[in-house]
């Protein structure tokens, strides 16, 4: 990392008792956990756990039914705790805005906020997406992208606002195994770098004990278990145990 | 259906308040009014005058043969100038703008854009509706004038040059002259400012409820098309009536 600006520091997380249905259906059924500034929290789950709606409550996309949401010690609802906090969210499909060039990407937040002069924006969105391995790509579009180099770009875009608390839906689906681990390193290092706390939504159980400080497992719309990883592989819940160790058995094997 | 009436008078009065910020964002608005401009003008040019030529073929025979010569430019460009060219403008560029914003917005809206703006606290309405109601609702009526000379140079055209009717140009615009006032074109490009505001109401705020996949960014174009006409229709009666001589 270039830009010498960049010694912003994590923010803690906590979710409390938080509530979520739709449709008469409940997806969040008490949700309780806490990050510390600067950690690397994993959030395991099978698909429809609840993972991803669990993420867009945080980022304060969706009003949960009850409970609450607390950054940095503030509800995530109140008035300027975004701005204050400056939370990120790299998604699950980059999300990058498919009619503006890379380099118009990662600098959104910058021009249309009007944060710096436009030559100062260009050297960041260098220095980012160089960060993140993708130096020289400013003038490609999107559609020009690999999935792996467009979450890569996603990141650099959400580095931008020099976040305290970074959110990642699902960092290394649909990538190649050498892709996710290149991802699972960049979020290492963004973290190791500038001691941004990172929430990880992942079933990817490489990632998560490659990476995590911590990990928790979400099963059916409730914390099953949280921990240290070796804590969570020691644990001999049928649920969580069946989770994590789910493995391919050959229909012939015996 | 009363909900979404409800929502898009908000999102109309969200677009109102962000006018303000419209020169700030006027690269968009430029962007957009190449856009609208660029994809519609020809599009406008043949069929307004052919529209022009149809109404000329129709109708002026008929006045011919019972020796009204003289109201054939004055019937021509009126219908053109007050009813013709801004409705059927208006439902051209619904299908040809309307349903592109749509399909726009709406496919933002699916791979989760919409979301990452507002991640990224850029307003939606700011970003993305604003600047493209500022742009359709000064390109519309920009078309509509066209249209209207189009029209009438289609249905000179068409007096000239058929046996039936044989009307000179000169004396077509002449006799359009003695009947057309300024107020009739200008009666026609307030309905088509009407229009526009409509057709970018209607397609931005069925962009950003589309749900699902592709599949849903279809049935939002097509609703987004289809509302914008009944709604063009209705509309048409309703300033046609208020702005009655």
């Amino acid at each position: 990392m270039t830009d010498s600006n960049s010694n912003h520091r994590g923010v803690s997380l906590a979710v409390r008792d938080l509530h979520k249905s739709f449709n008469g259906l409940d997806v969040l059924k008490g949700i309780d956990f806490e990050v510390e500034p600067g950690e690397i929290f994993v959030l395991m789950g099978p698909s429809g756990s609840g993972k991803s709606v669990l993420l867009r409550h945080v980022i304060g996309l969706e009003p949960p039914d009850a409970g609450e949401i607390l950054v940095g010690g503030e509800s995530i609802h109140s008035e300027g705790v975004m701005d204050k906090h400056h939370l990120a969210m790299v998604f699950q499909s980059g999300a990058l805005l498919n009619s503006l060039t890379v380099g118009e990407n990662v600098g959104l937040y910058l021009t249309e906020h009007r944060l710096k002069p436009l030559d100062e924006i260009a050297r960041i969105v260098s220095d980012k997406l160089e960060a993140v391995g993708l130096k020289g790509t400013e003038d490609k579009m999107p559609s020009e992208l690999s999935g792996g180099m467009k979450k890569r770009v996603a990141i650099a875009r959400a580095l931008v606002s020099q976040p305290h608390l970074i959110l990642y839906d699902e960092p290394t689906s649909e990538l190649d195994p050498a892709s996710a681990v290149v991802i699972g390193e960049e979020i290492a290092k963004l973290n190791k770098q500038h001691g941004v706390t990172s929430l990880v939504v992942s079933h990817d159980r490489d990632l998560a004990f490659g990476i995590a400080d911590r990990i928790a497992v979400l099963l059916e719309g409730r914390i099953m278990a949280v921990g240290r990883p070796e804590e969570i592989r020691s644990i001999q819940e049928p649920a969580v145990h069946d989770f994590l160790n789910a493995k391919l058995k050959r229909p012939d094997s015996p | 259906m009363f909900q979404n009436i409800g929502e898009m008078v908000i999102l109309f009065w969200r677009s109102l308040l962000s006018l303000p910020l419209a020169w700030r964002h006027r690269q968009k608005v430029f962007e957009q009014l190449h856009e609208i401009g660029n994809a519609s003008l020809l599009m406008v040019c043949v069929l307004s005058f052919f529209i022009g030529a149809v109404i000329a073929l129709q109708t002026a025979p008929m006045l011919v043969e019972r020796g009204l010569h003289s109201y054939v430019g004055g019937m021509v460009g009126y219908s053109i100038a007050r009813e013709l060219a801004p409705v059927m403008m208006g439902v051209l560029l619904a299908g040809r703008i309307g349903s592109a914003m749509t399909a726009e917005i709406g496919s933002m809206r699916v791979y989760q854009e919409i979301d990452a703006l507002r991640t990224m606290n850029i307003n939606p309405v700011h970003y993305l509706v604003m600047p493209r109601m500022v742009a359709i609702s000064i390109a519309v009526p920009m078309l509509v004038v066209f249209a209207i000379l189009v029209g009438w140079l289609g249905g000179a055209v068409v007096a000239a040059n058929n046996d039936q009717i044989q009307i000179a140009a000169k004396v077509f615009f002449v006799d359009l002259r003695q009947v057309v006032e300024l107020a009739d074109v200008v009666h026609g490009v307030v309905k088509s400012f009407c229009f526009a505001v409509v057709i970018g109401l209607v397609a931005c705020h069925q962009g950003l409820v589309t749900r699902g996949g592709p599949r849903g960014i279809g049935r939002s174009v097509t609703k987004s098309v289809v509302n914008s006409i009944v709604l063009i229709v209705i509309f048409d009666y309703l300033i046609t009536r208020v702005l009655q001589k």
